[in-house]
């Protein structure tokens, strides 16, 4: 699978870092303890800018997906059709991501799934998701 | 003239401020954490609060920076002529509340060129601005998922888990609006099309065929407006504005709040209750439709029908020729023309068929037409309500 490889923006070097030991962590804001996505410098609730990187439990669960039919940016023709989705994280964030190792047709809203790894060329993983248990 | 003066002249205030600067002349925040902290600085001056803030003003990408901060604007001004953008949106702004468009509106600006150099490791000599966080590169441009369509695929494939929405409803919102396509000599496509033939085009990206999808066309289009006055005075019959509002919901469509209910679920009824209509006075419905699902879920939020029931609504063909509720007359983004930003088209037409422009298509002596634009990927959506009389 050929991938666009996501460029690290300065406030979010600890997410990126961390996926090289394939954890997953989510931006909390102290202030209202509660995370939000994507990464940021302040809290998209309160504005606050005392935001902490915790691990989550890599779960969640099918919120909608699409199969692409035709190849996306960074894809090739070899690559479809392949599941883009957006995941809602037990933690109640909702991230967009892949479904894979299932066939597309078997991916369906609400199902339950993990994270797992796509190696990036420096080192760094990209999270995707598969079917849980 | 005098007219906007006494309109606008103590109708608004400014009640909070912030800056920032530094003797090095370097700051140590850049970017949107820059603009960020200033709106913070400028709410808590004004004893506002982030919840208090419906409007938006910032020259380029004030979307962006409202989704950002979490922020669903009602308002955005993304005016920029250079170093007067800031007076000039605080004179829209003042417009705009006057007007009971929106209630607060915060101006943002920053930056950061000296810091921006040392940044910019061997920068050579490229003054620009740093280049803003792109969240989309970072956070979804790595899933490869197709643009645009991905994105009204995911509210599609929502829609269709949470309210039982099929493909065949989609799909009859493609065979009406071909229907129209067919009175417009103009139209790009004209020939019939039926429900299979949407259901066996290809699939782009599930579950939108290849027939949900509008064109790729080129067009062009304008609008003249003055006032109301002056308007009686030209030889065309004027076409009065009678409402218009505003509401963004994000940028990026992961980022959408609930991604079968857009912004028209705001913008929609402000417009409405600033013309002083209902929905059977409206005679034509001129609704974005990118894709299928968008103008589904504009049926939805303007409240044509209830949440979760547009599959329903759509399926007796009210929206074709001769029916109720005659939508997308000129036959469309999906078959009409769509050059990339369509909303010009939507007013376009309704302008023709409220003066009785339209020829084979025109309808019978209609008197209110609603122009119902969505920007983005369903992230910003205007409502315009347009009428023969004041």
């Amino acid at each position: 699978m050929s991938v666009i490889e996501p460029p690290v923006s300065e406030f979010s070097q600890p997410f990126w870092d961390a996926t090289r030991e394939q954890q997953l962590l989510l931006p909390w804001c102290t202030a209202c303890d509660a995370p939000h996505w994507y990464p940021r410098e302040v809290c998209p609730s309160c504005l606050g800018d005392e935001i902490e990187w915790r691990a989550a439990t890599g779960t969640g669960v099918v919120h909608a997906y699409s199969v692409q039919h035709l190849p996306g940016p960074g894809r090739t023709p070899e690559d479809v059709p392949y599941t883009v989705a957006l995941i809602e994280l037990t933690e109640g964030v909702r991230m967009m991501s892949n479904v894979v190792g299932c066939a597309p047709d078997d991916v369906a809203v609400g199902m339950p799934v993990r994270v797992r790894w796509q190696p990036l060329s420096d080192g760094r993983n990209l999270p995707q998701f598969s079917p849980a248990g | 003239m005098a007219l906007t003066t006494r309109t606008l002249r103590g109708r608004s205030a400014i009640v909070g401020v912030a800056d920032a600067a530094s003797p090095t002349g370097e700051l140590d925040r850049h970017g949107r954490a820059l603009e960020a902290a200033m709106v913070r600085e400028a709410l808590a001056d004004a004893g506002l609060t982030l919840d208090d803030v419906d409007g938006v003003a910032a020259g380029g990408n004030p979307t962006g920076l409202a989704e950002y901060l979490g922020i669903r604007p009602r308002y955005v001004d993304g005016t920029m002529v250079g170093g007067s953008s800031y007076e000039l949106h605080v004179e829209h702004a003042a417009a705009a509340i006057a007007a009971g468009l929106c209630e607060v509106v915060i101006g943002v600006y920053a930056a950061t060129p000296r810091s921006d150099r040392r940044r910019r490791s061997g920068g050579g000599g490229f003054r620009g601005p740093m280049p803003g966080p792109n969240p989309m590169l970072e956070w979804e441009l790595p899933y490869g998922m197709r643009m645009p369509m991905g994105a009204y695929a995911l509210a599609a494939s929502r829609h269709m888990a949470v309210y039982g929405t099929t493909s065949e409803q989609l799909a009859q919102i493609a065979v009406d609006t071909r229907r129209w396509a067919a009175l417009n000599p103009r139209a790009r496509y004209r020939d019939p099309i039926t429900i299979d033939d949407v259901l066996s085009s290809p699939m782009q990206a599930s579950p939108l065929h290849l027939l949900d999808c509008c064109l790729v066309t080129d067009g062009a289009g304008a609008f003249v407006m003055t006032s109301a006055e002056r308007a009686r005075d030209l030889p065309k019959r004027p076409v009065y504005v009678l409402g218009a509002a505003t509401c963004g919901t994000h940028s990026m469509i992961s980022e959408m709040p609930d991604l079968t209910t857009t912004g028209g679920a705001v913008s929609g009824p402000a417009a409405f209750a600033m013309a002083g209509i209902e929905h059977a006075d409206v005679d034509l419905l001129m609704g974005y439709d990118s894709f299928t699902i968008t103008a589904l879920l504009h049926l939805e939020d303007l409240g044509f029908c209830a949440k979760g029931e547009g599959g329903a609504f759509v399926e007796d063909g009210k929206l074709g020729p001769g029916g109720s509720l005659p939508m997308n007359t000129n036959g469309g983004g999906l078959s009409y023309t769509h050059p990339g930003q369509y909303g010009m088209f939507l007013l376009v037409e309704a302008v023709r068929q409220l003066r009785g422009e339209c020829g084979e298509r025109q309808l019978p002596d209609p008197k209110v037409a609603v122009a119902h634009g969505s920007g983005g990927v369903l992230s910003t959506m205007g409502t315009v309500v347009l009428g023969t009389e004041v």
